[in-house]
């Protein structure tokens, strides 16, 4: 689907990359652990979370994100808004809970980046 | 023509004849504790590589590793000197940072064993994965640390 019909199942607000909308996503992760998303997020994925620091946009930057989800209704700050324009990734926000968001994605055909982590060995 | 050439490059140092192998060599610090430029070297490191048409996932992995390696110094050391030297087959990334070092480095090397604050849980980091991030995503990994002087990362991500 594209980017602006995320915007609409999570009647979600763009705060950064309006012009982007046009964009293609199929698959999503959500965590707040930026060290969780660099092990296991893949590029063009949606990554929603909700932390709003700069590191998101740093981490969604090193793996090719395509645009970020912030649930909960957290707003960003200027410096990470500042960031993510200079990189170019959307943000948007909603108002639902991470869990609502991940369903009401899921429910539309919005799939995970990957099914489950393939080794469990020494993860706490 | 050759002679020009050839007068040109000696008085440059250049050697002539021999391909240089080095397809980028350069270096980078980052400052200790500035939790806001905390990613500025990776993103640098990422936009260097895609200029020299490095394939996207190789990219990432570069990018990635440095990225972890750029938080810990943020979060642990005083300041860090960056080498990335690419050459033909691999990318190389070496972290020369002045801190306390790593007491255990088999114990840092475990996944979820961290001895992070609560600034560096914030950011979304600090979980004790690190480490294993930069091992899982790099070809080749050396690490050594000396305690009260500081800890050496070697990531290697090999080319086409």
């Amino acid at each position: 689907m594209k980017l602006s019909d995320v915007k609409d199942i999570l009647d979600a607000e763009v705060i950064v990359g309006e012009e982007n909308l046009d964009m293609e996503v199929k698959t999503a992760f959500g965590a707040d652990l930026m060290s969780d998303v660099l092990a296991f997020a893949k590029s063009g994925s949606l990554l929603l979370t909700g932390l709003t620091n700069t590191q998101v946009i740093r981490t969604a930057n090193v793996l090719d994100i395509a645009a970020i989800i912030l649930v909960r209704a957290k707003q960003p700050s200027s410096e990470t808004i500042a960031l993510a324009r200079e990189l170019k990734i959307p943000i948007l926000t909603t108002k639902y809970i991470l869990f609502e968001t991940a369903g009401r994605l899921y429910a539309k055909g919005i799939v995970g980046c990957l099914p489950k982590v393939e080794n469990t060995s020494g993860r706490t | 023509m050759r002679k020009e050439l050839s007068d040109a490059c000696q008085k440059l140092k250049i050697p002539v004849g021999e391909p240089n192998q080095n397809l980028y060599n350069g270096s980078f610090t980052i400052e200790g504790g500035n939790f806001n430029c905390a990613g500025i070297v990776s993103t640098s490191i990422k936009s260097i590589l895609q200029k020299l048409g490095i394939p996207g996932d190789l990219v990432r992995k570069a990018a990635i590793v440095s990225y972890e390696a750029e938080i810990n110094v943020v979060s642990y050391a005083k300041k860090a000197v960056v080498n990335l030297m690419v050459v033909p087959g691999s990318v190389n990334i070496e972290v020369i940072d002045e801190g306390p070092g790593i007491p255990n480095i088999e114990l840092a090397m475990q996944e979820g064993w961290s001895t992070a604050d609560q600034r560096i849980r914030e950011m979304g980091f600090g979980a004790g994965m690190g480490l294993c991030n930069i091992k899982n995503y790099s070809d080749e990994f050396h690490i050594s640390s000396e305690i009260g002087k500081g800890t050496h990362l070697k990531m290697i991500i090999q080319t086409p």
